[in-house]
Parts: structure tokens; C-alpha cells; sequence
């Protein structure tokens, strides 16, 4: 299962993902997607050394999957928090082009729609 | 109202640094996220599912113009530029960043304000009745006792580490307002046959995923002895309460689990071991503090305003507004007025930093600088004179708090759900938006009459689901949102736990099944008096259950 890592900035709280280069981004779409377990373990584990240094709290793994040629979480709790309330789209990262390309959008627009 | 003491100011201010270290060390790395959990949490800061969240106490729901100025300043300031009024009276910030939450306190300090204690395992904000001191139908004002059990229980050092979170509601009318059933404490205050003030005493009352409407253990409880049976109950609760399983450790359970006669007589011999002189109020205490909440001199005034029948004649939605909003006050020529903050198609219970500001300069011109936060969301303006709703109404209609909806079917209690809320399964603030869009504010919503319709996210029932006349509970199902209905919950005097009506329904249908119940209800209503809770007692869930699953398409799930 594909996933990308997950936190919050301790400073502000900003939700954050983990990076190729193994920094932190406010953006879902720079996260590093995870192939496999193995993989994943590995990245939550550099995760973790990033909470003992009080960067980041509150580390985890979310699945991701494809969606219309785009990655996106599979959880919808996880689309919004990547995305933002649905129903203030003024806020959070979808008010800064931050969200998925795919998924949380869907979910604003259509309510009904299968995650 | 309560005005802070040098202690109270002292305490408060030594509490803002303290904290303000308590972050200074956990953002330099001294403190490590577990050591310094317990010390966010006691001043109300959550890490939720975008940020941070700052939950702050209105003790009673009680505010002044100056209070809700700076609760604005901090929207703009720190936040962004909105805040969220709650059901335990209480305000919610939902993006502060953790290195400006000691300031954001220190500001609050300022106005005689905080965030101790609304979180944690200790006691909440004590709530009341949101017409406390105005309503004709009160025995007596709740906000004195209310403030002698917030001062009594705040950090006090045998109470702050309960099994679970405890939660006291005071009313003092005969209508309950204040949900107090539904309380590990309620506290009714009632006279005795003598015309003594005391309370009728509930206990283990609550929400959650085992809801229990509370049990009597006290008929009559004499007002000096408040604070000892408070606390013999705490004191009970806190040896006994279950600390090994958190789903079990409310109050609710051990009074299930005991029984309310075993319950009662440990709190009775523990109340009978009691201090009496440490803890019997003396009167002169209680007329000190009742003091504070003095009503307003006001004016007599004709009981009858030309001017705003006149604006009646000839402004139906003022007309509307009148009927839904305004409630009269026990001052002949003056009236309670609610700001509804369930304007069609809004999160229920936010309000602007230029809408708090709004209502600051309408209670500071026409209120005696008084507002009231109720449990259903909506703010109160207490004391207006009804020669002066016109200009009130026009006001508040320029910044979109007139919608005539105060007790109608679109006067929804939603939780913040999985739009921000870590525990939620499911989002419940577009339903109670979908909802209020499908009936509106107009004939449609007159025509059904008042129906309490309450809405949370998840099991914990922060949206009163239980006791909602139509209660949906949003929960998650391999993936979905799914929504369960209850029916016939009551939060007032006639407390109810609702009845789950059948298989839950997906986000696409559930606003249809409950058109079909209001349609159930509004076609065997025996008239347009009967209101929907009054015609389910009579008539049962049964034809609810048959409309939804036998002639309709039923659950989807």
C-alpha cells in the first residue's frame, strides 16, 4: 500500500507532509509517496527523529491512491485534512492551491461522491 | 455581572505565564509532546485536524460588549477572522498557531477571561440557563451559583485529575434551558414548602456513546449546603469512577453499575462526614455574589410598542423575527432577543470578527452591555427595550444576524465534525446545512413549527444527537459517511433519550429521510399546535418507521 507521511508543525500546527529531501511541506502534492511497508517504516521512522528534534508532532502514515491520473488520500478524514474544510474552501491549504489534485476536490463538489 | 477580584486577577495572570513558560520550553525542546499535553489541554488548547484549537471558557455564557470586542480582536489577530460558539456555552478558535496562544491568554486576561478548564479531567465550564435573570418563569437566578462552583472548582487540588471530564449545569426557571438531565450534575433550583431556596439535585445524567438522562438523588438540597454535596458527590465519583477503561469512567456508569439507591447513600454518608464549616455557604457570601448579577435598573415601559407593531404591519420578515426571536422579559416594555447564528446555509454556531463586534455595539447601545451565549448556539441579547427592536433588528440584519429562525426546524445544533475535528467519523456541518437550505427561515419552517434537530460527528454526541427531537449521529462505514436518526430526545424538563428509528442513511439521503419525517409528522399532527415532539409521544416511532422503510426507499447502506 502507497503512503506519504504526515504531522503537524509543532510551532503552528500546520498540517505538513514529508518531502523527497526529507523536509516538511504544507503542500499534499511535494509529499514523498512510500511504495511499500518497508518503505513507509522507514520514512516514519525518519519522522519520528523529526518529533524527538520538536519540528513536527504527531507523526503518521496516510494511504494514498490514484484518482483521475492524481494521487490523493483514501480516508476522507485524511482528504480534509489535506484540503481543508468543505465547507469553508476559503480556508486551509485548498484557499493556497496546496490541496490534492484530486479527491478533496471532488468530495466539495459533489458531497455524495464515493472516496 | 461577575467582575474579577485581585486574586481572581492575580490567579489568572499567573496562569498566562505560567503557560507562556510551559510553551517556551516545549518549543525549545525541554518539554517533550507527552510532558507537555496534560499542560495545553488544562488551558483548553487541542491539536485538531488542521491546528491547533483554543477553547475558551464563558463561564455561564455570560459576556460583556468589552469581552466580545476582544474575542473579535483575537479572530483578526490570531486567527481567522471567526470564532465558534459551542454548545457548553463556551468559544472555539480553530487556527491559533501554539508560540501565540500564550499572548492570545494574556489577552483574554485582560478582559477577565480564559481557557482554564475547558478541557482535561477536571470540572467544565458550569453551564445555565441561557435567560437566566430575565425569564418570567424563574425561581431564581443560576449564574450566583454557577460562579460559586466555577470559583469552588477551579484548580481545586482533589478535582483536577478526575477519572473523566465532569460537567454541572444550573437552571433556575421551571423550563429547563439548560439541559441540566443531561449532566453528571444538574442542579434545578426549587423552593421548599417553607419558601426556602434549594436545589433538586441529578446525577450521572450525560451523552456520549451510553447516554443517560440523569437520576434525582435530592429532592431538596438547602441552598448553604451547595457546595458540600458538590462535593461529596465529586469526592464519591473520584474514588469510585472507573480510571481503567476511559469509555466507562463517567459518573453515568458508576451510577449504573452501583445502582442510584447504593449511589445516593455513599453520597449521603459522605456528605454527612462533611466540613460544615469549611463548606456551608454563608448568606452573607450568597447575597455577595447574587450582587453581581443584579438585574439592570430598567424603566417601566408600556408593555405595547406602537412603533414596532406598526413595523409588523407592514415588514413580514420582522414579523417573523418577532415571532421566533424575541421572548418577552419579566420588565413590563423590554425583551429577551435571540441572535440566531444559523443564518441559512452557515456553520451552525460561528459568527465573524465584524459580526461579534456587531452584537458588542448593540449590547453596549441597547442591552446594558450584556450578552448571553445560549447552549444551542445562538447568541442573546437580554435586555432590550421593545420600543428599540426595530432598530435592533435593522442592525443586526446589516451584518446577517437576523435570520427569524430561533427554535424552528433550521435552528440546528451541529457539532464541528470531520470538517475540523480529530475524533469525528463524519462531517455534520453540511447536513445541518442542507437541512436548513431544504426548509429555510420562511412558511416553510413556520409551517412546521418548533423542532430541535441536533446533529454530531461522532459517538462523544458533542451535537446533543440524544436528545435532539431529530437526532443524527454521522458515523463512518467501510469508508462512507453514514448517518444513524433518533427520535423523540427531549432536552428539557422532560429529558428523553431518543429512539434509534432504523438502519442509518448515506451524506446523499439522509436530508430526504428527514423530510419524510417532518412530512410523517405534519400529515398526522392532529392540528398546527401539536408540535412535532408532542405528536411523537402520542403517536410513537412507529409511523416514523414505516414511512422511512416501508414506503419510502429506506436506509441505503
Amino acid at each position: 500500500m502507497r503512503n506519504v507521511i504526515t504531522a503537524n508543525r509543532l510551532a503552528d500546527g500546520v498540517v505538513v507532509f514529508q518531502t523527497a529531501d526529507q523536509s516538511w511541506s504544507e503542500d499534499f502534492n511535494r509529499a514523498a509517496v512510500q511504495p511499500d511497508d518497508a518503505a513507509t517504516a522507514a520514512a516514519l521512522a525518519l519522522a519520528k527523529k523529526d518529533e524527538a528534534l520538536n519540528v513536527v508532532v504527531d507523526a503518521y502514515a496516510v494511504p494514498v491512491e490514484e484518482r483521475n491520473g492524481h494521487l490523493a488520500p483514501k480516508a476522507l478524514r485524511e482528504a480534509i485534512r489535506a484540503a481543508g474544510p468543505t465547507i469553508r474552501r476559503d480556508l486551509g491549504k485548498q484557499a493556497h492551491g496546496q490541496a490534492p489534485h484530486s479527491g478533496p476536490t471532488a468530495v466539495m463538489e459533489a458531497e455524495h461522491v464515493s472516496l | 455581572m461577575y467582575h474579577y477580584d485581585e486574586f481572581d486577577a492575580a490567579f489568572v495572570a499567573a496562569r498566562v505565564e505560567q503557560f507562556r513558560d510551559q510553551v517556551a520550553r516545549r518549543l525549545s525542546g525541554e518539554l517533550t509532546e507527552e510532558q507537555f499535553r496534560p499542560h495545553r489541554l488544562m488551558n483548553g488548547l487541542y491539536l485538531q485536524l488542521h491546528s491547533y484549537m483554543l477553547r475558551v471558557a464563558v463561564p455561564y455564557g455570560t459576556l460583556n460588549s468589552r469581552q466580545v470586542r476582544k474575542l473579535a480582536d483575537i479572530a483578526r489577530k490570531y486567527d481567522r477572522g471567526y470564532g465558534h460558539f459551542t454548545t457548553r456555552q463556551n468559544i472555539q478558535f480553530n487556527w491559533p498557531a501554539l508560540k501565540d496562544t500564550p499572548d492570545i491568554l494574556g489577552e483574554l486576561a485582560s478582559v477577565e477571561m480564559h481557557a482554564i478548564q475547558t478541557s482535561g479531567n477536571c470540572v467544565r465550564n458550569v453551564t445555565a440557563d441561557h435567560f437566566a435573570g430575565v425569564a418570567h418563569d424563574e425561581i431564581a437566578d443560576p449564574r450566583p451559583y454557577a460562579e460559586i462552583l466555577r470559583q469552588w472548582s477551579s484548580l481545586h487540588p482533589e478535582f483536577s485529575f478526575l477519572p473523566r471530564k465532569f460537567k454541572i449545569a444550573v437552571n433556575g426557571a421551571a423550563h429547563d434551558r439548560a439541559v441540566i438531565q443531561a449532566h453528571d450534575i444538574g442542579l434545578q433550583i426549587v423552593r421548599n414548602d417553607k419558601g426556602e431556596l434549594g436545589f433538586a439535585v441529578y446525577v450521572g445524567g450525560g451523552m456520549g456513546r451510553t447516554p443517560f438522562i440523569g437520576r434525582k438523588v435530592r429532592d431538596f438540597l438547602p441552598e448553604r449546603e451547595l457546595l458540600g454535596y458538590v462535593e461529596a458527590i465529586l469526592r464519591v465519583y473520584n474514588m469510585e469512577g472507573r480510571r481503567d477503561n476511559k469509555f466507562k469512567a463517567r459518573i453515568k456508569i458508576l451510577l449504573h453499575e452501583k445502582s442510584l439507591d447504593v449511589l445516593r447513600g455513599e453520597i449521603e454518608a459522605e456528605f454527612a462526614a462533611r466540613d460544615k464549616k469549611a463548606l456551608d455557604l454563608p448568606p452573607e457570601e450568597t447575597k455577595r455574589m447574587a450582587a453581581f448579577f443584579a438585574p439592570p435598573a430598567l424603566e417601566p415601559k408600556r408593555p405595547v410598542s406602537d412603533r414596532v407593531e406598526r413595523r409588523k404591519g407592514k415588514d413580514a420578515r420582522f414579523a417573523s423575527f418577532f415571532a421566533a426571536n424575541v421572548t418577552p422579559h419579566r420588565a413590563p416594555g423590554y425583551v429577551v432577543v435571540t441572535v440566531s447564528l444559523k443564518a441559512i446555509g452557515a456553520p451552525p454556531g460561528d459568527a465573524t470578527a465584524d459580526q461579534m463586534d456587531a452584537v458588542a455595539d448593540l449590547t453596549e447601545d441597547y442591552s446594558h452591555d450584556e450578552i448571553r451565549v445560549s447552549h444551542e448556539q445562538n447568541l442573546i441579547l437580554p435586555h432590550v427595550a421593545l420600543d428599540d427592536l426595530p432598530a435592533v433588528y435593522d442592525r443586526l440584519a446589516s451584518v446577517g444576524l437576523a435570520t427569524p429562525n430561533a427554535g424552528a426546524i433550521s435552528d440546528i445544533i451541529a457539532c464541528p465534525g470531520l470538517d475540523y475535528c480529530a475524533l469525528a467519523t463524519a462531517r455534520s456541518i453540511p447536513v445541518a446545512q442542507r437541512i436548513a437550505q431544504k426548509f429555510g427561515d420562511g412558511a416553510r419552517a413556520k409551517a412546521v413549527g418548533p423542532l430541535k434537530i441536533k446533529i454530531s460527528g461522532c459517538v462523544n454526541a458533542c451535537g446533543h444527537h440524544h436528545v435532539g427531537h431529530i437526532g443524527i449521529l454521522g458515523l463512518e462505514r467501510a469508508g462512507e459517511e453514514t448517518y444513524q436518526i433518533t427520535l423523540g430526545g427531549s432536552a428539557d424538563e422532560n429529558a428523553a433519550i431518543g429512539q434509534i428509528v432504523g438502519p442509518g442513511f448515506s451524506s446523499e439521503n439522509v436530508v430526504e429521510a428527514v423530510e419524510t419525517i417532518v412530512q410523517t409528522y405534519m400529515d398526522l399532527r392532529r392540528d398546527e399546535k401539536e408540535s412535532f415532539i408532542e405528536a411523537y409521544r402520542r403517536v410513537g416511532i412507529a409511523p416514523f418507521k414505516e414511512a422511512l422503510y416501508e414506503r419510502s426507499a429506506g436506509s441505503d447502506i
